[in-house]
């Protein structure tokens, strides 16, 4: 791809972390050209990991999920302009500039446009035709946030289809909050995929000890209702788990409807190379990117720390600077009064060591290895151990196949 | 510069002491922020910088009239 010049204006296409991080690298890289965010909810940039834990409990204001209060927002000299979508981008027409249409008619020229659209959550296969039910929800917006919260408080019955980060995060919430839960998922223990089985165990103890009904290795057929409002979730088996509310938590697909047409490689994500760059002009960050790891080939995470550190890359490529994107991925999750924190990978067959602290005392750091190499570690109640044996990590991420 | 650190918000993630060492450390039992210089010299403001603004909880504030 040819280098372009610093452009005289960036226009970000998304307003969440990953977008509001792009805006902050830039004017700490000392980027002085005019920088417009489009967002197509319309709040203020805020957070997401807060929805299904201190906002859907109620210990939280939703105000408190804000990512910058306004003065902070204020002195990134940026214009937000929040409540409409983008609905496509063209980068054929224009041999200076990028275009995106939003969903008001408006048009918006760029000499850099970053993509920072998120993913919404996947939906149960509905057949044709069929109305939804009310009491059925997903999480990912802070709209869809106080409308769980509003749903649970008048409810004593709640089914979590998903057993992934999400769906185990609302089950822990939501038994807090005194509903009886029950957490569904094809996985034999919860979060199993991210955490390997040695932690997913005892992720499964710690849900089973608090009250939560894990009905996990099964998968879901369909919902039951009654005058249009769910009454149930229907199991493979036939088995049918009653509900006043479900909430549908089974993963996130990438929003890159509006880019169809656009000329751009659109594959489980916006595909880029190393630099987090998907054309001339154009650059892709947080959940939406699909980016050549240096080390692990193709990767899209769709994780928090993922969104500011790909957009500090993306900042750097629009300042002329040549970084290649290759972060150590992390995640943490809390979950009633365990926070864990993985750094690197588990993957399928890793084997597990306890190095710090012991795996029946409610704190550890578990490493894992593959092949002599270690991909990860976690750690169970203990962030600050975890973190130190990240440099393990360094240096040591399998390349790719 | 003046720097706050809201333990609330903290979720133990460490990435202001991967950047900036000498403000910011975990406390051993829970992994929260501990914040070790309120009023960092100028040498260390850029990393502070960066460290509030890549914190992925949003848990440190800056004044920058001090």
């Amino acid at each position: 791809m040819t280098p372009v010049a610093v452009p005289e204006d960036v226009l970000v296409v998304g307003a969440s972390a990953a977008g509001l991080s792009t805006v902050e690298a830039l004017r700490r890289k000392g980027y002085e050209g005019t920088v417009t965010v489009l967002g197509d909810e319309p709040h203020a940039p805020y957070d997401r990991p807060p929805l299904s834990k201190q906002v859907l409990s109620g210990a939280w204001e939703p105000e408190r999920a804000r990512l910058r209060r306004q003065e902070g927002l204020a002195a990134l000299d940026a214009d937000f302009v929040l409540g409409d979508a983008a609905e496509a981008l063209d980068i054929g027409t224009d041999p200076d500039a990028a275009i995106v249409r939003t969903a008001s008619g408006r048009t918006w020229r760029a000499g850099a446009v970053v993509i920072a659209t998120g993913a919404r959550p996947r939906q149960l296969p509905r057949t044709r035709g069929e109305p939804g039910l009310a009491g059925v929800h997903l999480l990912r917006t802070l709209g869809d946030a106080i409308a769980l919260r509003a749903s649970l408080s008048s409810a004593s019955r709640l089914v979590v289809i998903g057993d992934g980060v999400l769906g185990t995060e609302i089950a822990a919430t939501a038994t807090g909050m005194g509903l009886a839960v029950t957490l569904a998922g094809p996985q034999h223990s919860p979060m199993a995929d991210q955490l390997g089985p040695l932690v997913a165990a005892r992720l499964a103890q710690l849900h089973t000890a608090r009250g939560v009904n894990l009905l996990l290795g099964d998968t879901v057929s369909g919902l039951t209702g009654e005058q249009g409002r769910v009454t149930g979730v229907r199991m493979s088996g036939g088995e049918v788990i009653p509900a006043d509310v479900v909430v549908v938590a089974i993963g996130a697909v990438p929003n890159t409807s509006w880019l169809e047409g656009s000329g751009l490689r659109l594959d489980d994500g916006v595909v880029c190379d190393e630099y987090c760059r998907a054309a001339r002009r154009v650059y892709a960050a947080g959940d939406v990117a699909r980016w050549r790891h240096e080390s692990l080939g193709s990767s899209r995470l769709e994780n928090r720390t993922n969104a500011t550190e790909q957009a500090r890359t993306v900042a750097a490529g629009i300042m002329g600077e040549k970084v290649r994107y290759a972060p150590v991925p992390y995640f943490w999750t809390d979950q009633f009064d365990v926070k864990i924190q993985v750094h690197g990978r588990i993957p399928a067959g890793a084997e597990a060591t306890i190095v710090d602290g012991e795996l029946g005392a409610g704190r550890f750091v578990a490493r894992y290895e593959l092949g002599g190499a270690v991909t990860g570690v976690l750690g169970w109640n203990m962030p600050k151990q975890a973190r130190l044996r990240r440099r393990e990590i360094v240096g040591s991420l399998a390349p790719a196949p | 510069m003046n720097v706050a650190v809201d333990e609330d918000k903290c979720c133990g993630a460490g990435s202001c002491v991967l950047v900036a060492p000498e403000v910011f450390d975990q406390r051993d039992e829970d992994g929260i922020v501990l914040l070790l210089e309120s009023s960092p010299p100028e040498p260390q403001h850029a990393a502070v910088r960066e460290a509030a603004d890549i914190c992925p909880a949003s848990a440190i504030t800056l004044r920058e009239d001090t």
